[in-house]
């Protein structure tokens, strides 16, 4: 392969990345704390902090933490977007405290981080993960086939194996489900995530499954109760059309076509 | 305090635990115990791919897999080892298949296969494409394929249950002690068979791939027991995590075509391994960098880092195939990879050595004999399939090929025994260390302390090492396990204290911390991921030998590290000069 020389200027872009001279900012992070064991209700604390704008929210709670209030739980593993345990509401809005920087969430003013909806909330910004996980266990998430398996690999044509593809991106967060005005309100509905993982199978062409979880959603808490509020797309840090998915899925119950 | 009993428990819930699982959940009543939850492991993170002869796009076969992987090794694998793995590799690919994972596919239909580093067609003629992956999610996918199918056969989690102590009574596996989290509860888990799958410890270094909670949870407390950790000193530096951030690149990114260079545009990699040029294998490519850097060529105002440059690459194929990895770019460093090239530098990534164990998973107590009911399977194990350098893709490999052993040989273990007696008051070695935690009044922070760790473990003990660099390391960690004894924490409540699981696990760093470091200043010589610069060859007559290192506690309580070594099996190939 012949290797082609970097004769463009640097862009402004590339500049700023590596620029070494930080400049911090003073900035108040807003966390409405709950621990059960001290006080009954939840209260609003603020934190003041100096950090590089370019840092994660995370790089904020993990300051506080670790410098401030030893207390302050959450939870919290890869730090870049793709284990999924640290979706909260940050200004408002269902994010991933790790793929959030400061910048982006105007540090102006001070920025609010609450735990995620519709989940009850066990100690400050961890909440209950179980009827999330029940839902998601409870549409068949795994391949379903019948007769024999073959030797080889099942094949599967790259524009089928695309068919899916959105899908298979989700980690599980929660960021969707919990954004869900349909979930908080009704907590039996299965939840954008649930679905999504349903339709991850219901459209992959080697599953024979999807009869049985199109029945599963056809339920009077499955698919029909979305009101098409496109809240679960914007939630999603990867990028999922959830709604999309979700429409696919009705339409599939309708047309039996999938 | 709680007693649970059950044939088999496996700890961890990442690749290597959820593929033990699904085995031995089919044969045995089986517990996951999992600090996390399932599908937060970071397995997840891994993105190129995993390697296996299929040749579904050329010719290849897994005996040059097994040669790539010793020879990536730096002759310090077990080719016995290497030789189950990459025969068995092929199955492991065709088994995940099977389960559902959605491999990227070629026109034909079949599993798309790719270059990596390392991976050679005939013993290093050219890069072959061998690596079966899902764009550049293929850990995603494999995490969430074994979580699926752990669903499907009905696999019991235990989560956020923290594993603190291992129990053996008269030489015999008896259970574990677990912490749970959300109530503070100390659980007694009596098994016949317990698997060690608790992952990695990179977070001993500061710029690393790792996340947060890879804290050598397991090697330390088997490492407690009396139990020995195979050559900790070999740790390896990925070339290409984002600048200061340590966030993964993953070499498929190479394997696309990317180049790296330095700051004068040049393709630096083509005078250090002119066959394999970007794609030689990661300790070499990871030294080039530094030295790269240290030669004054590094890009920056600062000159400390390098570029990963895919701008070459049409924007289709940075979409279909690394979509993950440019995002990772747009959102931690603002700037687009379809025009400018990434700011990387080398960031630690993973062990290379862990708890010994043969072929079957079952943990070694010295160079010869197994502990009964004990296996260990992925990062947290050294079988050893990676000797002194592990090869890309070759990790999503392991613990699928020794998941599934070590899952299939605990459970067959369980349903031929009874259950060993647990030793009398099993809990009060954890229970003295969480209540010693929680009421400590000693002044020295958890998160200092860490933080020290990680500065003297970056400066002193990362890609090039000398003598006086390691003594350096040895003497700040034990000047930092002192001030550990006067650690405190803030939080005192019982509910969600992830404030003493954090102190818990800095315990963990710091004795690992010391055991690579002591064992690297014992190395005398160079050999893939641990370059000694005051011995730069490899000694086969001295070194070609794993390091053995135990515990050993004085009468006093004082502990100090005891070195031996255990000799490397060989098979087909001898030793040669490493070249790419």
């Amino acid at each position: 392969m012949s290797a082609p020389t970097i004769d463009a200027p640097h862009s402004a872009a590339l500049d700023a990345a590596e620029s070494g001279g930080v400049q911090l900012i003073t900035f108040t992070l807003r966390i409405r704390r709950f621990n059960p064991e001290e006080h009954p209700e939840p209260v609003w604390v603020d934190y003041q902090l100096t950090m590089d704008p370019k840092e994660r929210v995370l790089d904020a709670l993990n300051k506080v933490k670790w410098e401030q209030d030893g207390t302050l739980t959450y939870r919290r593993s890869c730090a870049h977007g793709i284990c999924g345990s640290d979706a909260m509401r940050i200004n408002g809005r269902n994010r991933l405290a790790c793929k959030t920087l400061l910048k982006d969430v105007n540090p102006e003013k001070p920025i609010t981080i609450e735990a995620i909806k519709g989940l009850a909330v066990l100690k400050d910004l961890v909440v209950d993960m179980d009827p999330f996980f029940q839902a998601y266990k409870d549409v068949m998430p795994f391949l379903v086939t019948k007769g024999n398996e073959p030797t080889r690999e099942r094949l599967q044509s790259a524009e089928d194996r695309e068919r899916f593809d959105d899908t298979t991106k989700c980690i599980l967060c929660a960021a969707c489900t919990s954004s869900c005005p349909v979930f908080w309100n009704d907590g039996q509905y299965f939840g954008p995530a649930a679905i999504v993982n349903a339709h991850r199978f219901i459209f992959d062409s080697r599953d024979e499954g999807a009869e049985q979880r199109l029945e599963i959603l056809n339920d009077r808490e499955g698919v029909w109760r979305c009101r098409t509020t496109f809240n679960c797309s914007e939630a999603c840090p990867r990028g999922i059309e959830v709604t999309k998915a979700i429409q696919e899925v009705k339409r599939a119950l309708v047309t039996r076509r999938f | 305090m709680q007693i649970h009993k059950y044939d088999t428990v496996i700890v961890g819930a990442g690749g290597a635990g959820m593929r033990a699982a699904i085995e031995s959940t089919q044969r045995s009543r089986t517990a996951v115990l999992t600090k996390l939850y399932p599908t937060r492991s970071h397995t997840g993170a891994a993105q190129g791919g995993m390697c296996a002869a299929l040749a579904n796009v050329e010719e290849d076969n897994w005996e040059w897999h097994t040669f790539d992987t010793v020879k990536g090794g730096d002759y310090l694998v077990d080719q016995d080892a290497a030789e189950i793995m990459c025969k068995e590799a092929i199955d492991a690919v065709l088994d995940l298949e099977k389960m559902g994972l959605p491999f990227s596919r070629t026109e034909a239909g079949r599993i798309d296969q790719r270059r990596f580093g390392g991976h050679t067609r005939n013993h290093g003629e050219a890069a072959v494409r061998r690596s079966c992956y899902a764009a550049d999610r293929t850990g995603h996918m494999i995490l969430q394929t074994l979580f699926q199918n752990c669903v499907k056969h009905g696999v019991e989690f235990f989560n956020e249950f923290y594993v603190l102590d291992l129990l053996i009574n008269d030489g015999k596996t008896a259970g574990v002690v677990a912490y749970e989290l959300a109530t503070g509860e100390i659980h007694v888990f009596q098994a016949k068979s317990v698997v060690f799958a608790s992952g990695g410890t990179g977070k001993f270094f500061k710029v690393t791939s790792n996340a947060h909670t890879l804290t050598g949870d397991g090697q330390a407390l088997v490492y407690r027991r009396g139990l020995p950790l195979e050559d900790m000193e070999f740790f390896q530096f990925h070339p290409t995590g984002i600048w200061r951030m340590g966030i993964l690149l993953t070499e498929g990114a190479r394997g696309e075509g990317g180049i790296l260079r330095n700051k004068d545009g040049e393709r630096f990699m083509e005078r250090y391994a002119p066959v394999m040029k970007d794609l030689a294998s990661r300790d070499v490519c990871s030294r080039a960098i530094y030295t790269e850097i240290r030669e004054g060529r590094g890009c920056g105002p600062d000159g400390d880092h390098v570029y990963l440059d895919l701008t070459h690459l049409p924007p289709e194929q940075l979409d279909a195939k690394l979509p993950d990895i440019t995002e990772f770019a747009r959102t931690y460093l603002g700037i687009e990879p379809y025009t400018d090239p990434i700011p990387i530098q080398p960031t630690a990534h993973y062990a290379m050595g862990g708890i010994p164990t043969n072929v079957e998973g079952e943990v070694l107590r010295n160079n010869t004999d197994v502990v009964p009911g004990l296996y260990a399977a992925g990062e947290v194990a050294c079988v050893s399939v990676h000797g002194a350098n592990r090869l890309g893709t070759n990790s999503l490999l392991d613990i699928n090929v020794f998941g599934k052993r070590a899952g299939i040989a605990a459970a067959e273990y369980s349903s031929t025994v009874d259950f060993t007696p647990l030793p009398e008051n099993p809990a009060e070695k954890v229970q003295a260390m969480v209540d010693g935690l929680r009421d400590s009044t000693g002044t020295e922070s958890v998160a200092q302390i860490r933080k020290e760790l990680q500065e003297t473990m970056d400066t002193n003990a990362m890609v090039y090492r000398t003598g006086a660099t390691l003594k350096q390391a040895v003497s700040d960690i034990a000047a930092l396990r002192e001030r550990y004894k006067n650690v405190a924490i803030m939080d005192k409540g019982f509910r969600y204290n992830t404030d003493l699981l954090e102190a818990v696990e800095l315990g963990n760093l710091l004795d690992l911390a010391e055991v690579l470091a002591v064992s690297g200043l014992a190395r005398e010589e160079s050999r893939g991921g641990h370059f000694r610069e005051d011995f730069p060859t490899r000694d086969d007559v001295k070194f070609m030998q794993h390091t053995m290192a135990y515990q050993e506690v004085a009468a006093d309580g004082t502990t100090s590290i005891r070195l031996d070594y255990k000799p490397v099996v060989t098979t087909r190939y001898q030793p040669m000069e490493r070249k790419y």
